[in-house]
C-alpha cells in the first residue's frame, strides 16, 4: 500500500524554509550575484565579471582603504583573542570552582555589559574616556597616574586598540559563558580520581580540564572570528560612518557601509557593496573552513 | 552543602578562595562601574553631574528632569513600543517556526531531511548582514520599508538557525513512548506537536527567547538601513541620534540611556535561570 503524501511534514517544515530563504539564504546569493554587476545612472544591471573585486583589490583608491580595513579588522580580532577569550576562561574557571560563594552573583555582574546595545556601550565608554567629563582621568588619579591618561579614543594610533578593549569588556560575557557551561560537563569522577591520586588544583585545570573543555574553545574562537570581521555598530556609534580619525578604526563592517550608502562626496553603490560584501563572505567562510577541516578534525583525532 | 564543602576544602585553600574572591570582585567591579555612572548620573541635576560624576546622588543633587524631558519631548515612548512589537514579534515567530521545523527534521525520516538540516543550521555561521544589498532590495520591492514587518522577517530569518537547532536537539532527548502513546490513541501530527511537544520543550523555548531577543532588541544596523523613519525607528537607532541631536542637554542623554538600559536588565532577571540551564544541559554544542 502506497502511504499519502506526508503534507505534515510540509506543513511543519514551510513557514521556517520560507522565511529563512527569503530573507536570509537567497538575499545572500543575491548578493554574491550582483557583486558581479554595475549600475548606470538609469539604474540598470550589467554584467561586468570581476571587474568589481579587480577595483576593490588593485585600484588604489579602493584598494587602500580596504586593506586598511582588513588589517585593522585582523588587529581587531587578534586582540579578543589575546584577551577576551583569555580572561573569560580566567573568570569562567574561577566560578566553576566547587562551592565558591556568590559564584551566580559574579556571573551575572559580569556577564551584564553583554546584553546592552553596543550604541549604550559605545557612549558611555565615550564619556568615561573623554577629557572634557574627566571621570577616567580621574579614576587613574587614584591610583597616581593622572599623567598617563590621554584621549585615546581620538587618537589616530590608538581608537582602534580603544574600540578593541571595549568591545572585549562587553562581550566576554559570551566566551565565559560557553566556557563555564563545559567547565561544569567535565565528570565529577575523574576530578575525584585526580584528586585521590594527588593531583593539584593547577595541574588537574592544565591536564584534565583544559583538554576536555578544547572542542568549546574552538568554538568559542570562531565564533569571535566571525563576529569581529561582521562588526559594526560599535565603530559607528562612536565614531560614524568614517571610522575616524583618518580612518584608523575602520573595519570591513564600516568600509562596506560607507561604499553600499556612500559617504560625503562619494554616491553609495550597491554592486560594489555587494562585492565587498562577497569579500567578507570569503573571509569568514574561510575562517569557518579552517574551523572545520583543522580545528575539529584535530579535536576528532584527539578524543581517540 | 556540607559534603560539597568538604570537597571544595580539599580542592582549594582558604588562601587561595580569599584571592578568588578579590580577582572576580574587581572584575565584576570593573564590568559594572560604567552602567553604574550612568544610572546614578541620569537621576542628578546637570551641576552634580559635572562637578562629581562620580557621587551618588543626594537630597541636594536628586533630579529627574531628564526622565521628564525625554518622555514629554521626544518620541522616545513610541521607538519603545517599536521595539517591543519588533522583538516579540520576531520572538514569536522563530520559536513557533523554529520549534514546527526542528519537529520536522527530528522526527520524521524522509528523503532530504539532512540535507535541510544542514542548509537550516548554515545560517548559524554566515552572518544575515552580508546579505543586506539584495535585502533592501527585497523591501523595497514588498513595498515593506519603513515598517517593523520588514524587521520581524529579518530578525526572523536571523534567529530561526539557531532555534531550530537548539529546539531539534531538545526534542530529541524526548521519550519515544510519549508519542507513540499518543499515535497509537489515534491523535494527529498537528495535535501531538502543540499539546505534547510544545509544552515539554518550554525550557528549551526560555533559552532561544534569550538568545533571540537580545541581538533583535540591540540591533542598529537592520533599522539604520530598513527603518529609519521616525514612525517605525526602535529604541537602538532612537538613542544613537538622540545623542547625537542633544548631544549638549547631559540630563536627557543620560536618562535616555538608562531607560534603554533598563527593559534588557529586567528581561535578563526573568530568563537568567533558563539561560544556564540551556547551556548547561548541552543547548549549545
Amino acid at each position: 500500500m502506497k502511504k499519502a503524501f506526508p503534507w505534515h511534514i510540509v506543513v511543519f517544515l514551510a513557514p521556517a524554509v520560507i522565511i529563512y530563504s527569503m530573507f536570509s539564504a537567497l538575499p545572500l546569493l543575491d548578493t554574491l550575484r550582483l557583486g558581479f554587476y554595475t549600475t548606470n545612472d538609469a539604474g540598470v544591471h550589467r554584467f561586468v565579471g570581476l571587474s568589481n573585486y579587480h577595483i576593490i583589490l588593485f585600484d588604489s583608491d579602493w584598494s587602500t582603504a580596504f586593506w586598511n580595513a582588513m588589517w585593522n579588522n585582523l588587529k581587531f580580532f587578534g586582540i579578543h583573542m589575546l584577551l577576551q577569550n583569555p580572561i573569560g576562561l580566567l573568570l569562567a574557571t574561577l566560578f566553576s570552582l566547587k562551592g565558591l560563594r556568590w559564584a551566580r552573583t559574579y556571573r551575572t555582574m559580569i556577564f551584564l555589559p553583554t546584553l546592552l546595545s553596543v550604541v549604550i556601550i559605545g557612549f558611555i565608554w565615550q564619556l568615561i574616556l573623554s577629557p572634557l567629563w574627566g571621570v577616567g582621568e580621574k579614576l587613574m588619579g587614584f591610583v597616581g597616574m593622572a599623567n598617563f591618561f590621554a584621549p585615546w579614543l581620538g587618537q589616530q594610533s590608538t581608537a582602534l586598540i580603544t574600540l578593541a578593549l571595549i568591545s572585549v569588556w562587553q562581550f566576554i560575557g559570551i566566551p565565559m559563558m560557553l566556557i563555564y557551561a563545559a567547565l561544569l560537563a567535565v565528570p565529577e569522577e575523574v576530578l575525584e580520581a585526580a584528586h585521590v591520586e594527588g593531583a593539584g588544583a593547577w595541574r588537574i585545570f592544565w591536564q584534565i580540564k583544559l583538554p576536555l573543555i578544547l572542542p568549546t574553545l574552538g568554538l568559542v574562537t570562531i565564533l569571535t572570528f566571525v563576529a569581529n570581521f561582521n562588526a559594526f555598530d560599535l565603530i559607528y556609534s562612536v565614531k560614524g560612518a568614517l571610522a575616524g580619525p583618518n580612518y584608523s578604526a575602520d573595519l570591513l563592517g564600516t568600509f562596506f557601509y560607507r561604499t553600499f550608502f556612500g559617504y560625503q562626496a562619494q554616491i553609495g553603490s550597491p554592486t560594489m557593496g555587494a562585492a565587498v560584501a562577497t569579500l567578507m563572505f570569503l573571509v569568514i567562510l574561510l575562517g569557518v573552513a579552517v574551523y572545520f577541516y583543522v580545528v575539529q578534525r584535530k579535536l576528532t583525532r584527539y578524543e581517540l | 552543602m556540607t559534603s560539597s564543602n568538604l570537597t571544595s576544602s580539599r580542592s582549594f585553600s582558604n588562601i587561595g578562595r580569599i584571592w578568588v574572591h578579590i580577582v572576580l570582585c574587581a572584575y565584576a567591579i570593573v564590568a559594572l562601574f560604567p552602567i553604574a555612572l550612568i544610572l546614578i548620573n541620569s537621576v542628578k541635576s546637570r551641576d552634580a553631574i559635572f562637578d562629581n560624576p562620580l557621587a551618588f546622588p543626594t537630597l541636594d543633587t536628586f533630579s529627574l528632569i531628564g526622565f521628564e524631558k525625554v518622555l514629554t519631548n521626544t518620541n522616545f515612548i513610541l521607538y519603545f513600543g517599536n521595539s517591543l512589537i519588533v522583538t516579540l514579534g520576531s520572538l514569536v515567530l522563530i520559536v513557533l517556526f523554529g520549534a514546527m521545523a526542528g519537529w520536522a527534521i527530528s522526527e520524521y525520516k524522509f528523503r532530504g531531511s539532512r540535507l535541510m538540516a544542514l542548509y537550516l543550521a548554515l545560517g548559524i555561521m554566515i552572518p544575515i548582514r552580508l546579505g543586506t544589498v539584495s535585502i533592501l532590495q527585497l523591501v523595497v520591492s514588498l513595498n515593506l520599508i519603513n515598517t517593523r514587518t520588514a524587521l520581524i522577517l529579518v530578525y526572523t530569518a536571523q534567529g530561526l538557525p539557531l532555534a531550530v537547532m537548539i529546539l531539534s536537539e531538545f526534542i530529541r532527548q524526548i521519550p519515544k513512548e510519549l508519542k507513540e502513546a499518543a499515535r497509537c490513541d489515534g491523535v494527529g501530527e498537528f495535535k501531538i506537536f502543540f499539546r505534547v511537544i510544545l509544552p515539554l520543550i518550554r525550557p528549551a523555548i526560555a533559552t532561544v527567547a534569550v538568545f533571540t531577543m537580545i541581538p533583535a532588541w540591540n540591533d542598529l544596523w537592520f533599522p539604520l538601513i530598513l527603518a529609519p523613519g521616525d514612525d517605525t525607528k526602535t529604541v537602538t537607532l532612537g538613542v544613537q541620534q538622540f545623542i547625537g541631536q542633544y548631544a549638549t542637554d547631559w540630563n536627557s542623554v543620560l536618562a535616555a540611556l538608562s531607560m534603554a538600559v533598563i527593559p534588557i536588565l529586567i528581561l535578563y532577571m526573568l530568563f537568567s535561570r533558563q539561560l544556564i540551564r540551556g547551556l548547561t544541559s548541552g543547548a549549545v554544542k
